[in-house]
Parts: structure tokens; sequence; C-alpha cells
């Protein structure tokens, strides 16, 4: 009798099964990251106590658990910018304040990089930058990196622009920073060459130092 | 603005930084802050209990209560703290939202004493976050339908003005509004129980006394009979027609339940009177009698329970399918056993299968009538078998079925959900578009001509405003608060434009601008769009030579669909998908096709032209006969300022 009844279930309504997630969230809420004392994260960046109080609060406020995976930091980013699609950038940026690879921010990598583009000297900032830039970290920038740095930027731009995107205005801003800094025109671009053509350059020398009241 | 990571702004500033070396124009001078003060602590002393928070808590809502400077009404001099005289605990709701970005709805809490401190802090309670806005929402619609009920019982006090017909309907649905009301329900339910009384007492046979045979009354006295049925018919042909008159929609009373009830019950009685002489069909007539019985079915007009019951086997009616079809394969399987069990035996009653049918039914049902048992050593094993799983089949889906009702019953006493997804859409609605007003609040800043490019900012640019000229709702909330964190975010995004060297327009303005220029498009990653084989020319002009543009009624004919862009919000326009451009004599046909859902991105559209160009003006276009381009709500003039 069982079986006949067994054989009826096919004319219930289909029932769904809801995968139980909340296995994972709960493992995520497990791992808990402190960061190291106040005195000892004054004395590796260039930031005060009161300045790393708010910008604790801060971190910890989005990120409870004290670390930051690549989603939430794509999540926080795009946020800032609603027009586009900021999540390209945001994971070459990701990667860049990951410094260790570990595939998470903690406070200690947030903290560190924001000193160097916030409070750091102008190599500091410029090699902070050629990292960004050097997507596969062999020391290079190549025209395929940099196309994508360049794109992943136009895609924050969005849809809506004026003058309307056209697809190989990427290429050709790329190609205009490669005239710029490409001295040698061996196709790639190192460390030197990005740092000595930086600094010949007025608009961005002003540019960096745009941001040094952030906080 | 992304209030509720306002506190990740500096970091998302400082990433800025690897825009720079890209940029080939210079940057725009950052806003500071005027009297740059330390972020201190706020008191808000709501009925007596204090709350403190950060002032910049507080400023990542600019537009409630306590974001904006409506708050400064409030403001104690002697005790330096903000004086609110409401409630205390609804406040710790209130002041979460600012702290975590969620609005949460705590379940002890009065619905409306809910929405009145939200009300008065200026918060929307769309944005109650997901894990409280089911109960919030059922809360509300109880309360909402209580409210209701409280009026129309009010309302049925008074309107003095209502026509005839209206009253009578209002009689026939309400028999406690009048007093001729309740006549005539009481009247109506005799003359239903005397019908239906009438109907039983006929085939009673009555005592006879000359003739041998036993006659049922109604042959007996049949005058009588036939009188008393004429009347109740009267009675019920009079009724049915009065309903009819007085119902606001007729067609719809046509069709309703109660009304075919009414029509099948006194239908019999009117075919009888027709063909009371032909005797073949008089066997027919004896089965319509069968249909006075449907009488009894109008008393549902008298009770309510018997409606819910009938409206809840009607919702059931799956379940009560399900039960039926697992009886009928039960049956069908045990009677098939049975039959072949019993084939052997002799002067077996279960002569097929259909006969056994009747064995396994009453079997399983358990009331063993004992006309039809089985004989050989097989069919009582299975017999047995039989009448053990019945009780089984029976029995489990009996209790689906009563807790089906339970549920149906409760669910019958409130609103359906159909009316809650749509208010769910009108939720997402808002939320979207308060979102939209984010990105957009950047735009409106720009259009207002307070970018500067070539001036050093040196003070809040937006503050300075926003002149009587402007009359958006949308310029207006930009004027009223524009804090630091937004014209910091907004600056933000000027380093974007000018690292880019293009700018965030408006869904309008880039139909514009695309339609005049060139057709080449830029396909971004994830809002997708069809590309183009655009051949003409760019549209990449410089700024400097840019003017005011006014909305052009341009002849291209045609129309763009913003697709799955989130943040802006839908016309009903369509998108081109692949279209050459000549001038614009192009055929209106293959223009104006529609896209209903992302088409695939083609990223590897030739690449036409490699220098930069730049176009002194935009190609004039010679306006032709069927120029329609929407035109939105009016469009500001863009200002440009001409650029270094």
């Amino acid at each position: 009798m069982g079986l006949v009844m067994g054989t009826f279930s096919v004319q219930t309504k289909p029932v769904t099964y809801h995968k139980d997630t909340a296995d994972d969230d709960f493992e995520m809420t497990i791992v808990c990251h402190r960061p190291e004392g106040l005195d000892q994260l004054e004395a590796q960046t260039n930031f005060n106590k009161r300045e790393l109080q708010v910008l604790y609060r801060g971190f910890k406020n989005e990120c409870p658990s004290g670390v930051v995976n690549e989603d939430t930091f794509k999540q926080i980013y795009s946020q800032f910018f609603p027009h586009g699609d900021a999540s390209t950038y945001a994971h070459y940026l990701f990667n860049a304040f990951d410094a260790g690879h570990t595939g998470s921010i903690k406070f200690e990598d947030f903290v560190t990089a924001l000193s160097i583009l916030l409070r750091g000297s102008v190599t500091e900032k410029l090699q902070w930058t050629f990292n960004l830039y050097d997507i596969n970290r062999d020391g290079y920038i190549n025209k395929e990196e940099m196309t994508d740095i360049v794109r992943a930027i136009y895609d924050m731009m969005g849809k809506y622009t004026y003058p309307v995107l056209k697809t190989d205005a990427p290429k050709q801003h790329v190609d205009a920073f490669f005239q710029k800094m490409d001295k040698n025109r061996d196709g790639v671009v190192t460390l030197d060459e990005f740092i000595l053509s930086c600094q010949e350059d007025e608009n961005i020398m002003r540019s960096l130092q745009l941001f040094e009241n952030v906080i | 603005m992304a209030a509720g990571v306002a506190a990740w702004l500096p970091f998302a500033r400082a990433a800025a930084i690897g825009w720079m070396p890209v940029a080939n124009l210079p940057m725009p001078v950052a806003p500071t802050e005027k009297n740059k003060r330390q972020d201190e602590v706020i008191i808000l002393n709501v009925s007596g209990r204090r709350f403190q928070t950060w002032r910049n808590t507080l400023d990542r809502y600019p537009d409630t209560l306590l974001g904006s400077s409506e708050k400064e009404f409030f403001y104690n001099e002697e005790t330096k703290e903000y004086f609110f005289d409401r409630d205390p605990d609804v406040f710790r709701s209130v002041l979460n939202f600012y702290r975590t970005g969620k609005l949460h709805y705590p379940r002890y809490e009065c619905i409306s004493s809910y929405d009145e401190e939200l009300a008065f802090f200026g918060i929307v309670p769309e944005i109650i976050g997901d894990c409280c806005y089911e109960e919030y929402k059922d809360r509300k619609r109880e309360n909402a339908e209580r409210l209701m009920d409280d009026q129309e019982d009010n309302k049925d006090a008074k309107l003095p003005n209502m026509t005839f017909r209206e009253t009578m309907w209002r009689a026939f649905e309400n028999p406690h509004t009048s007093t001729m009301a309740l006549v005539f329900y009481y009247v109506t339910g005799f003359f239903i129980a005397v019908s239906v009384i009438t109907n039983v007492v006929e085939t009673v046979p009555c005592g006879s006394a000359p003739n041998q045979k036993e006659v049922p009354c109604g042959e007996r006295y049949t005058v009588a009979f036939f009188c008393m049925d004429t009347a109740c018919v009267m009675i019920f042909t009079v009724e049915y027609l009065m309903r009819l008159f007085a119902a606001p929609n007729r067609y719809r009373f046509m069709r309703s339940v109660m009304s075919i009830i009414d029509v099948v019950a006194i239908l019999p009685y009117y075919i009888g009177l027709v063909m009371t002489d032909n005797e073949d069909v008089s066997g027919a007539f004896v089965t319509l009698r069968v249909f006075r019985v449907f009488r009894i079915f109008k008393f549902s007009r008298h009770s309510q329970g018997l409606r819910i019951l009938g409206y809840t086997l009607k919702s059931c009616a799956s379940e009560l399918g399900f039960l039926l079809f697992s009886l009928t394969m039960a049956i069908i399987i045990f009677a098939t056993v049975m039959f072949y069990a019993e084939k052997g035996s002799s002067s077996s009653k279960f002569t097929s299968i259909p006969a056994s049918f009747w064995y396994t039914i009453v079997t399983m049902t358990t009331l063993g009538y004992g006309d039809m048992v089985p004989k050989t050593i097989a069919g009582k094993i299975f017999g047995s078998i039989c009448s053990l799983s019945g009780v089984l089949v029976i029995a489990l889906p009996v209790p689906v079925i009563v807790s089906n009702f339970s549920r149906i019953y409760h669910q019958n006493q409130r609103a359906d959900k159909r009316r809650a997804q749509k208010v769910q859409k009108a939720r997402l609605a808002r939320i979207r578009l308060s979102k939209a007003g984010s990105s957009s609040a950047f735009l409106h800043s720009k259009r207002n001509g307070l970018f500067n490019e070539a001036l050093e900012l040196t003070q809040l640019p937006y503050k300075m405003s926003l002149s009587e000229q402007s009359s958006t709702k949308e310029e207006q909330h930009l004027g009223k608060s524009s804090s630091l964190l937004e014209s910091q975010h907004h600056h933000l995004l000027h380093c974007l434009e000018k690292t880019t060297n293009h700018e965030f327009v408006d869904e309008q303005y880039y139909q514009q601008s695309y339609l005049e220029g060139g057709l080449q498009n830029y396909p971004p990653r994830s809002p997708s769009l069809s590309s183009q084989d655009g051949v003409t020319g760019t549209c990449c002009s410089r700024r400097s030579k840019k003017h005011n543009t006014p909305l052009r009624n341009a002849s291209a004919p045609a129309h763009m669909q913003p697709l799955t862009h989130p943040q802006t919000h839908h016309h009903g326009l369509q998108e081109l998908s692949t279209i050459h451009i000549q001038p614009l004599s192009t055929s209106r046909s293959s223009l104006n096709m529609r896209i209903d859902e992302p088409a695939p991105l083609n990223c590897q559209s030739s690449q036409i032209t490699t220098a930069i160009i730049s176009i002194p003006t935009p190609p004039v276009t010679t306006p032709e006969g069927d120029a329609h381009l929407p035109t939105g709500p009016s469009h500001q003039n863009v200002v440009k300022v001409s650029a270094l």
C-alpha cells in the first residue's frame, strides 16, 4: 500500500527544496579577526590614533567579522558608483589591497594601503599604483593589463555618458598612456619608467596630492 | 548617496589615486570643510531617555528629520541637547536605522503608533528590512481592514440618498438594515423550508383507505401539493426577479452561483408546466423533479457558515481530487486482485472487475454490508489486506483536508496574497526610485552649473545655490541638505569623469547625443546593450566647442530602451539592434525593432577610427518629417563650461 501511495506523489505540487545556506553563514561569522593594538598600528602607519579609530569604526560597521572578502568589497565599492559597474575595478583594487593574497582583507591590510595612499610619499604612491596596474605581478605592465584596467575604469562610467563611449575608447586611452610612459618603446612599462614618467607630468603630480586631507 | 557605507568614502577616494596616472586631464580640486570639526557626540533626549550618537551617523540620511537642519528646532541651548517629546521605545528603532542602515519593526509595537513616529522623523516605512517587512504589512492590512469594517458599520446607518434600486439591493444583501428586509428574509426562508418539506412529504406513503396499494401522499393529495408547489415557486420567481432588478451589475449577478441555484430551483416547475401531456417525457419529467431539492441550497444565503463551507470545498478541490484519485487507484487494484482470486470459486459473486468495485468500496470504507464475501483462501487474505489498508487510505487524506480547511478559513479572514504581491512590487519600485535618486543627485548638481573646473573650489559648492529657477523636487531636495559627504562623493565621481574624459549624463541627454552623433557604441559589461555596426562619424566633440543643446526634434526615427540598467526609470522605448545609419532616411521598420531581453554583447565589433577625433560641431541634421523623439519632462539647458 505504501508503494501505491508513493506513486501517487507524482500528483502533488512540486516541492522546492531550499538549500540550507545557514551553515555557510555560520561558518563565516565564526571567522573573526581582531587587529593588532592601536599603538602598533599607529607605529606602522602614518595615521594618528584618532584617525585609526575613525577608520576602524567604519570598517567594523560594514564587516563585523573583521575581514572583508571580495564580494563584500565589491558591494561596498559599487555603492559609490551607482551609474556603472564597478566590480571589475573593485576586483583589481581588492588584489592590490590584499597584499598577502589571502583572499580577504584584514584591517591591517586596509590601513596599510590607506596609509600609503593618503600619507605616503610620492614614490610610495606611484609604487602602489604600479602594483595595482600590474595584474599578474610580474614587474611589467603590458598593454593587455593596462587595457583591462582602463576598461574597468570605463565600466564604472556606465552607459549614459557624454560623449557616447566608443568601443575603442579604452584602447586609445591605453595607447596614449603607453606613449607617455614607455620610454624605451619595448611594449612594457617597468616600475622605473613609470615613476619617471609620472614625475615628469605636472597633472599627475598635482592630482596625487589631491586626497591628502581625506580623513 | 551610499549612506550605509559613508564611512568607506575615504577609502573610495583614496583608491581613486589608481586613476590618476591614466587620466589625461587635471583633476578638480577637492572640497574641503569650512570648519573641520572633530566628529562629536550629540545627545538626543527623547522624553527623558538620553541617546548619544556621533553626528556623522545622523548625517547619513540627510532627508530625514535627524539628518537635516530640522533638528535644530528641537535644540535646547541650556542643556546642549536635542529634546524630542516622543516615545523612547520606538525611537530606539529609529536610531538603529541610522546606525545600521536597516529599519526594523518591533512586533510588540502598535502599528499606528509606529507609523506616527516614522512620519514624525521623516522616515519612509518602505525601507523596513525584509526581515520585518512582512509582519509590518500584515499588521497594517489588518488594521486597515478593521478600520474599514468600523466605517462600514457606521456607513450602514447613514446614506440618505440612495436610489430605490440601491436600497433594494442593500436590503437583499444585508437583511438587518431595515425591517422590510428582515421580513423578506424570514419569509423567503420560511418558504424554502416549506418547499423542501413538501418535496419530502410528497413521497411518504399516506394511508390508503379503500385502495389496495399504498399511495404516496403526493398522488393522493395532488391538488394540495400542486398548490403548495405553485405558491413556493411564485415566491421564488418574484424574489429572483426582484434581485435581478436590483442588482448593480445584472450580468455578473446572473453568472453568480446563488442565482444559478435559484434558477435551477424553479425551472423544473415551469418545464413541468410546459410538458404535462406528453407521456414519453414523463420519465424525464420525474428526473427533473429531483432538481427541486436544490432549493435547499438557497439556504446558503441565510447561513454564512454554509457559504464558507462551500468556498473551502472549492478551494480544497485539489486535495479532494487527490483523495479521489488515490481511492480510485486503490479500488481498481484491489478489485482486480479480488476478482482473480475469486475467479476459481464457484457461485462467486465477483462476476467481473466492476462488480468487485462494489466489494472493494464497501470493504475499504469499513462498511462491510456482507452482500459480497470472498470464499477462497486467497480471496480472504486479499480481502483482509484490503480492509486494513482501507482504514489507512481513508484516514490519511482527511487530516490534510481538515488542515486545509482551517488554513483557508483563516486565510479567508485576511486579504489576498495577490494584493500583497502588488504592494511588494510598488515597494520595490519606490526603493529603486530612491536609489536612483542618489545617482541622479550627481547629475542634478552638475546640471545646475555648479561645477567649474577652472575655479578653485574653496567652499562647499553646492550650498550656493539653488536658485529660484530650479523648480523640480530633486533640486529642492539637493538645496536643502548637501552635506560634506555628498560633495566629496560628487568630487569623486567628477574625478572619474576626468579620468575617462567622458561625462555622466542622464538618459534623455544620452539619447539625444546618441542620435545626433556617432553610433558606435561602447558596450559596457554588465548592463547589456547591443552594439551597432555604426559607420558614420564619431561624436567625440571637444568640450570647448560645446554649446547649449536644446531638446531637438531630431528626425531620427529611433527610440531607445534602457534595458537592464537598474538605476534609471523605464520609458517604454525601443532599442536599436542593428542599424546602418545612413542619413536619416532609413526605413523605420528595421529601426523599430524591439528587444525584450538583453542582446548578447558583441565586444568584437570592428574598430573603425583610431585617431582621436575632434569634430567641431555635431553634424547638422536636417529634420525630416516624422520626428518624434519622446519629449520627457522639460530638459533643462545643460550649460557646458568651456574647458581648458
